[in-house]
């Protein structure tokens, strides 16, 4: 066991952390489900630098937490509880480790202390208009040209850069060999010339995704990570690393509590609809599901803690902990009723002066019951998610 | 330590050798073969296979150290039933070593407990006789009547689908002695020979193996050391030994899909159709993929209740129905698509999976189905807060 730490005793001293640092106005807007701005995450994540909380995935040795899977779960646990903003996750959890593990000595030096300090938020380059789920077929080219590659294509689905200093892009510089072997990591500054970005609206009426295009951008040669035509193992090693909490159990307990809440406040029949036996049996076959997959999440932790790598594990608990998380979003959409139509975008704004047309937690459920139609989506679809765990255990 | 922080699972070296040795024995002996000879004796049990698991320590390992058990713990229970369950054991483990035994064990006098020496060493069988043809999975509804009789008792009523009836040298019977007949207060138990005059039973198979019976008592005279336990105040002790046997049920039902699941994958490796072994089909490595994915939930399930069923009845009995809950649904679901994806083979008898399937949707027909655990969780999910 690589810890001696008392769990019990980590996970109060983080819930009165939690207490004492988290800014009320931004738990508010988190519980509220307001519109968070890039001010309100640079914020929150400069209080947790402050502590050395703030790169839960990273060793000591880069300036992060060393955490065991375990405390960063209890971590998640207690700032979902808390109503914490999550951390964003591009530079820290995504960038960080592939530097630490690829990068060249001057790439660490240079990018991860900016990543702390939140000068340089970071996004990522993965999917194109024609590579989703089949990743590995994307056609964004990079040819070296003396000191440079010149790149030239299109990303997609490119979450938060519109607040991006910097995107870490998959790209082709070998056209030539197989899919997987002709792609490398290269770290792109989004004020180069030729990087273009354009936000697209989605079914929630938000702008949270975007489309980069490079024309031509000259991206110097030592921002290459790694090795050329190696870049497909590092963005790999990236989905397997750490995973853990891929089933966002924190989330899904804190929008049970939420969900439960507005079933106390919502009446139908003349009672309140928590009552409602009906609602209520909805309600308590996913917290059942949810008992059940908090345990089967520490058993993985386990596993991990005890050397042994998650693998098929993390699919599963992708696939589980994303169905759960979307029935809690579907079930507080219906616990609203007909106040869930109202669709005022300005009433998501924090401070502002219009008023939701209903009751004040009706206001965003709808737009995220839709926005987190992408958990099954994103990541590798779980589609994709079955077919590797099938793989795995069918060995055909 | 909060749930949250759990991290051991009950894990222990004395549980990891029961695992193993048992699991190895059930093995080595335990073929469908001899599944289908049990099931041809007239009790739906071999004499050998049981005197084994005596010897074994099997039943040791469900029993409290006070009453000479080694064991008797949560996790000991679904550490035993996920082997007996993996290897589709007909045995009646639970009505000895749970149900009746534990309520012995539970309740009894110092008299009364020399008999667990017997059932401990695979000589005395045992079997519960609580449900009533209209309790359905109500666990305080007992219709059955005693009244003082001289210095001991009578009884009347009727008991239904009391498994290892037949087989039983002493039966735990309930009976009211006061107060309606849903009333928690008012039951009393009572340990009886099952060769007094006054009780008789009609014997019959289970479609999942085994035998119950449906029991009369006709003016039952017992003698007054026939009471087991406080009189009129027995249902808590009933209570903590059903939620023992859903740890138990539950556990051997994920033993079961357990199986189900190597039988199915085995399937769809080898059976070839349209030129392709039909695991290649992306419809059927989907479908196998969920069952996976809820069996692990199942797993998660039984570990969840093994470590609540020494707290306290309040979150014992939330944990109880909810875990019920969830492997009812998923015994069901296994069930069906094992039966699916193996096509028309999984629907013969001769196969082994015949028996993992039916054992798998029966548990939802013992100690409350699906949805009595669903509105049991609700109700105490409300009760506390």
């Amino acid at each position: 066991m690589p810890t001696q730490v008392d769990l019990g005793e980590f996970r109060n001293e983080v819930r009165e952390f939690l207490r004492q640092k988290l800014p009320a106005r931004i738990s508010n807007k988190v519980r509220s489900g307001l519109r968070m701005t890039k001010a309100d995450f640079e914020e929150w994540h400069a209080i947790l630098n402050e502590k050395g909380w703030l790169a839960v995935n990273w060793p000591v040795e880069f300036g992060g937490t060393g955490w065991t899977a375990h405390q960063r779960f209890i971590f998640e646990d207690e700032m979902c509880a808390a109503h914490a903003p999550r951390i964003v996750p591009f530079g820290l959890m995504m960038l960080g480790p592939v530097l630490q593990k690829f990068g060249s000595q001057a790439q660490r030096d240079r990018f991860l202390p900016r990543i702390l300090n939140g000068d340089d938020w970071w996004c990522q380059g993965y999917s194109e208009p024609g590579a989703g789920s089949d990743l590995a077929s994307l056609k964004t080219k990079a040819v070296r040209d003396g000191d440079h590659y010149v790149v030239n294509g299109q990303k997609t689905w490119t979450t938060l850069g519109q607040h991006a200093d910097w995107i870490f892009c998959l790209v082709r510089t070998d056209p030539d060999a197989k899919p997987q072997e002709g792609i490398s990591f290269l770290l792109i500054d989004m004020a180069s010339p030729g990087v273009e970005i354009r936000p697209i609206r989605l079914l929630d009426g938000e702008a949270e995704v975007n489309e980069v295009f490079f024309d031509n951008v000259r991206v110097p040669a030592e921002n290459l990570v790694g090795e050329e035509n190696q870049g497909w193992t590092y963005a790999k090693y990236l989905l397997t690393h750490e995973r853990t909490n891929i089933a966002g159990t924190g989330f899904a307990k804190a929008g049970l509590d939420a969900v439960k809440r507005i079933a106390a406040q919502e009446m139908t029949g003349g009672k309140s609809l928590a009552a409602n036996p009906l609602f209520a049996a909805r309600l308590a076959q996913v917290e059942i599901d949810l008992m059940a997959m908090e345990t089967t999440n520490l058993r993985v932790i386990a596993q991990v803690a005890a050397g042994q790598a998650p693998g098929v594990e993390s699919s599963m608990l992708k696939i589980k902990g994303t169905e759960l998380r979307q029935q809690i979003n579907d079930l507080t959409r219906r616990a609203v009723g007909p106040y869930a139509i109202p669709f005022v975008s300005e009433a998501l704004d924090e401070g502002s002066n219009t008023q939701p047309v209903g009751p004040d937690y009706a206001a965003p459920v709808a737009a995220q019951y839709f926005n987190n139609r992408k958990l099954t989506i994103y990541g590798g679809s779980n589609e994709v998610q079955r077919t590797i765990i099938a793989k795995q255990v069918l060995d055909l | 330590m909060s749930t949250q922080d759990r991290i051991s699972f009950g894990e222990t070296e004395e549980r990891t050798m029961l695992r193993d040795t048992l699991r190895r024995f059930l093995s080595d002996v335990y073929s469908d073969e001899q599944r289908n000879a049990s099931l041809a004796t007239e009790h739906g049990m071999s004499s050998e296979i049981w005197s084994q698991l005596a010897e074994l320590g099997v039943m040791h390992a469900l029993f409290d150290e006070q009453v000479g058990g080694l064991g008797g713990h949560g996790y000991d229970m679904a550490t035993v039933f996920e082997e007996t369950g993996r290897a589709g054991m007909v045995e009646p483990l639970l009505e000895n070593a749970v149900l009746a035994g534990g309520l012995i064990a539970d309740l009894g006098t110092a008299d009364q407990h020399a008999l667990l020496e017997q059932v401990m060493s695979g000589q005395h069988q045992l079997a519960f006789a609580h449900a009533e043809p209209g309790s359905r999975y109500d666990m305080s509804r007992v219709a059955t009547t005693v009244k003082p009789d001289g210095s001991g008792f009578v009884l009347n009523g009727r008991k239904a689908v009391v498994a290892n009836g037949s087989a039983a040298h002493s039966l735990v019977v309930s009976a009211r002695s006061a107060g309606p007949d849903d009333a928690e207060a008012g039951i009393s138990l009572f340990l009886v020979p099952a060769d007094m005059a006054g009780l008789s039973m009609r014997g019959y198979p289970k479609i999942d193996g085994g035998y119950a019976s449906e029991i009369e008592l006709d003016d039952l005279k017992l003698p007054g050391d026939a009471l087991l336990g406080p009189s009129g105040e027995a249902f808590p002790a009933i209570e903590a030994r059903i939620c023992a046997a859903i740890v138990a049920v539950s556990a051997e039902a994920l033993g079961a899909m357990e199986t189900a699941r190597q039988l199915t994958i085995e399937h769809l490796k080898t059976r070839t159709q349209f030129g392709r072994p039909i695991g290649k089909f992306q419809v059927l490595q989907h479908r196998m993929a969920d069952m996976l994915i809820e069996i692990e939930q199942a797993r998660s399930a039984v570990l969840n209740l093994a470590a609540a069923l020494d707290g306290p009845r309040p979150e014992r009995e939330r944990h109880a129905s909810a875990t019920k809950n969830l492997i009812g649904r998923v015994g069901r679901l296994v069930a069906e698509e094992s039966i699916q994806m193996h096509g028309g083979i999984g629907m013969t008898q001769e196969y082994a999976l015949a028996h993992f399937a039916r054992r798998l949707v029966m548990v939802d027909h013992e100690f409350g189905d699906t949805d009595h655990h669903l509105e049991r969780f609700i109700a105490f999910s409300q009760a506390r807060v």
